[in-house]
């Protein structure tokens, strides 16, 4: 449905996307996330039109609508976009502005296209409103009616929770997905904060400086990052120093692992093990102890910072009646799906 | 699909008018290739200097007299509080209204020897002419009070927004290391001040170079008056158009001035909270003396002359007040309607224009086309008589060979003409309004109607015209008040035995029938009102928002 190919993006000599490419079937939800900055924005307004690439290709249903010869303009692309500011018309009420995109329907079909997705969205009674007599949840809701009233084929949602409470946003990151997945519309997004990313994506994109790390499913990309800058921005975590004892083995601090076998790794070669929270398990039993150095309750969970007697801190996430003291001693063991590691980076 | 961009429709829809705008200044420009040296050698042993040497006094003179009367009562109004500071505040707006020959006129006739002022005198301690001495109103000096009059406004206005700026921690710091107010006003808030205050004089500078009313009335011989002279007494509209381009360069010159000062506005206030400042309370004494202060440049510059006005047109309405009036009243106000509503189209394909393309083949022509708002009236006047009359022969000349009739004048003695004059001038005045409305419309806006299906054109319909309608109804208002007030290029341009209001009350003033200029007068003032009111609206909205 829609398939980005070697995308590169440059105002004058400044490349802010590099070589770019990733593909979402139909009804895919796709995410790119990164520190602001890094081009996420610049690739969505490139799949809108509002940007030409200086390489590469944007394709919608197999077709060209992105190259260095060729611009579809936006109006044409049947692409639907929704806005960090929302950007709702202020002169026209709710009903209008989501009518704005459909002005060529009949009177009456636009009347019910309007009361579908009002209901839709979960605003029946809103239609005469004006934008500013709605709240900040309200106005992204409408955002969306307007931009799914055309029928894109392609819904583009830029930072579309940014400016909401932290409390609605998981509501209505679920709503959306759902209205999504209920119209079988392939949707990117675009986000800052990795949780919005995991609530609503298919196929996460990791990006820094331009260009994309890692574009895989949430599940891959936690647990097997690409590159230690997607280790270090997805989920929490910590780089643990070890030793290479021969390509499958690697020793660390909390005993010796097996690995795959690593074929650009020798015996003595230094790395860093990423350990995730949910790798450390709490065991009173085990023999390996860590001293408690902080911990923040989380409900269900404890999340504990752990200092190991080598002085290594670790995460340890620990269902929640397992309440221990800070300063207490604690038993961990280690329970690694599968390894990753990285080459130790100098100076570290 | 991709359009290049010889196709782009926008790119024509600016590059074609601006271009147009800016030839009539380009023409003058042109002119100084075709030299005539005879007529250049007679001014240069007659009267050159004397153009060069009165426009410069002039323009320093009211550069200077704005800056004295704009500075100090913009201090007073935005450091001290005391009675009736908030009904002042606007008042010093009102002398805006009065066109600089309008106040000429009306002084001239309080002032000369019949007038009210010297008959009282002579009454008073038994002189008769020639006992005394009274100072003569139509000089260079008159000339210069007239002008300081009405344009220190302009300084007022970017004084006070500058002083107002200003954070009140500055004061205080001023204090605490030991600064009187009176030194903190000359090290520090001046200083702060300085590009605001030095835009405002070059502004007015530019309108003293610019004004052709009341040098002409006085008898002043400058370079506006100089321009009317060589083209209709001496018949050499290339010389005319020679002594324009001089002229011009003058005032680009404030122009770059202004422009470079204008950037600086914008760094000297990098890095300051905008926390109004607290008023200073002062004793019963300071605040009456700065209350007299504030109301001598409003008492002089409109309230007398208003009031002079009305007593005359009072006197004589009966006389004055006849069909002969109404149409001047319907001319001016059709004639500065339209002028306007082509200016507020200009400006608004300009300015979207603008936002939709950055590149500078947009956006080169544009800031052309605006920079007519720096050049006299005059001299835009003799740019658009050039080219069109040059143009009416052609076709005349063509008519005639091939079929054997004569089109006269088609452009050059009609109303087309003027608005070409009307749209250099003013363009600026729209395009400023317009541009600003138009900024406070997010980008998005236009992405959302985009992605919706629309075209540039549609989504300027749709969206922004609706959204910018107040922006749009002051720029008409704006351009409608200016084109009412404009004295020279109409004066020059306009058709045969087309009167306006402006126009009417010059050849009234001249005939020295100053009472029954009066009417016209007061008309102009009455229309010029409306901007003062505006201003003042929307500046009381705007501080209301900091608080």
């Amino acid at each position: 449905m829609l398939a980005i190919e070697q995308l590169a993006i440059a105002y004058g000599p400044h490349t802010v996307v590099k070589e770019i490419s990733f593909a979402l079937a139909e009804g895919q939800i796709g995410c790119l996330v990164g520190p602001s900055g890094c081009g996420k924005t610049t690739i969505l307004r490139a799949i809108a039109g509002f940007e030409a690439p200086s390489a590469g290709v944007v394709r919608l249903q197999g077709q060209v609508v992105s190259s260095v010869n060729t611009q579809v303009v936006p109006e044409q692309r049947k692409v639907g976009m929704v806005f960090q500011d929302f950007a709702l018309f202020p002169h026209l009420t709710v009903a209008d502005n989501i009518a704005f995109g459909i002005a060529k329907l009949s009177k009456a079909d636009k009347a019910a296209k309007v009361k579908a997705l009002l209901k839709l969205v979960g605003l029946p009674d809103l239609g005469q409103r004006y934008i500013h007599q709605l709240s900040g949840g309200q106005q992204q809701r409408v955002a969306l009616a307007r931009a799914l009233a055309p029928e894109p084929k392609v819904l583009l949602l830029d930072e579309p929770f940014s400016s909401l409470d932290a409390e609605f946003r998981e509501v209505l990151a679920r709503d959306i997905r759902a209205i999504l997945k209920q119209l079988q519309i392939t949707a990117v997004l675009v986000t800052h904060d990795q949780f919005e990313a995991f609530a609503m994506a298919d196929m996460i994109g990791v990006m820094q400086l331009g260009q994309l790390q890692q574009w895989a499913t949430p599940y891959e990309l936690y647990h097997r990052p690409a590159s230690r800058f997607v280790a270090d921005f997805v989920g929490r975590g910590v780089m643990l120093p070890g030793t290479m004892l021969d390509p499958h083995q690697v020793e660390t601090c909390l005993g010796i692992f097996q690995q795959r076998y690593l074929p650009e790794t020798k015996a003595g070669d230094r790395v860093d093990v990423l350990i995730r929270p949910d790798d450390i398990v709490h065991d009173d039993e085990s023999a390996i102890k860590a001293t408690v150095l902080d911990k923040s309750f989380r409900g269900s969970h404890i999340l504990y910072t752990l200092a190991l007697s080598g002085g290594e801190q670790v995460y340890c996430l620990a269902l929640s009646h397992h309440n221990h003291a800070i300063g207490e001693q604690i038993g961990i063991r280690l329970d690694l799906d599968h390894l990753v590691l990285f080459p130790r980076a100098h100076g570290v | 699909m991709l359009k290049t961009a010889l196709f782009d429709r926008w790119r024509w829809a600016v590059l074609v008018p601006a271009l147009i705008l800016a030839l009539p200044v380009a023409m003058v420009f042109i002119s100084v290739f075709s030299p005539q040296f005879a007529v250049w050698q007679h001014l240069r042993q007659t009267v050159l200097a004397d153009y060069i040497i009165n426009s410069l006094l002039l323009a320093g003179g009211t550069g200077l007299g704005a800056l004295i009367i704009g500075t100090s009562t913009a201090w007073c109004i935005s450091q001290y509080q005391f009675l009736g500071r908030r009904y002042l505040e606007w008042l010093l707006l009102l002398p805006l209204a009065v066109p600089a020959y309008i106040i000429a006129y009306t002084y001239t006739g309080m002032l000369d020897f019949a007038g009210p002022v010297q008959t009282w005198l002579r009454a008073q301690f038994d002189w008769s002419f020639g006992d005394y001495w009274f100072p003569e109103i139509r000089s260079l000096g008159g000339a210069v009070v007239m002008l300081s009059l009405v344009l220190y406004p302009y300084v007022y206005m970017l004084a006070r927004n500058a002083f107002s700026e200003q954070s009140a921690s500055l004061s205080e710091a001023s204090r605490t290391l030991g600064l009187t107010p009176r030194q903190h006003f000359w090290k520090v808030a001046l200083p702060l001040a300085r590009p605001a205050i030095l835009t405002g004089v070059a502004l007015a500078m530019m309108e003293a170079f610019a004004d052709y009313g009341t040098v002409q009335y006085f008898g002043v011989p400058t370079f506006t008056t100089g321009i009317f002279r060589t083209w209709f007494g001496m018949g050499n509209a290339i010389a005319a158009a020679q002594l324009a381009a001089l002229l011009t360069s003058f005032v680009l010159f404030l122009l770059l001035l202004e422009k470079w000062s204008r950037r600086k506005i914008r760094y000297y206030h990098q890095g300051q909270k905008h926390s109004a400042p607290s008023r200073r309370k002062v004793s019963l004494t300071k605040q009456l003396g700065v209350i007299f202060w504030c109301l001598l440049p409003i008492t002089f510059g409109f309230l007398l002359p208003a009031w002079q006005l009305c007593s005359w047109a009072l006197a004589n309405w009966q006389r004055t007040l006849d069909g002969a009036f109404w149409q001047l009243v319907w001319n001016s106000f059709s004639l500065a309607a339209m002028a306007a509503l082509l200016s507020v189209i200009l400006a608004l394909v300009f300015a979207y224009a603008r936002r939709l393309k950055r590149d500078p083949v947009v956006q080169f022509p544009v800031q052309l086309a605006a920079l007519g708002y720096a050049v006299p009236g005059t001299v835009i006047a003799i740019g658009v008589m050039l080219p069109l009359a040059w143009f009416d022969q052609q076709i005349d000349l063509f008519a005639e060979q091939w079929f054997g009739i004569r089109t006269g004048l088609l452009l050059s003695g009609t109303v087309v003409a003027l608005l070409l004059a009307y749209s250099v001038r003013f363009l600026a005045v729209s395009l400023h309004g317009i541009e600003a409305g138009l900024e406070r419309i997010k980008p998005n806006m236009d992405n959302a109607a985009r992605s919706l299906g629309f075209r540039p054109g549609q989504v300027l319909r749709r969206v922004h015209i609706p959204l910018l309608k107040g922006s749009v109804l002051t720029a008409l208002l704006l351009v409608f008040v200016d084109v009412l007030k404009e004295l020279p290029a109409t004066l020059i341009l306009r058709p045969f035995n087309f009167n306006t209001l402006a126009v009417r009350a010059h050849e009234l003033a001249s005939d020295e029938r100053l009472a029954d200029a009066a009417l016209p007068a007061l008309a102009i003032v009455l229309v010029g009102l409306i901007p003062v009111i505006i201003l003042a609206r929307s500046t009381e909205r705007r501080m209301r928002g900091d608080e």
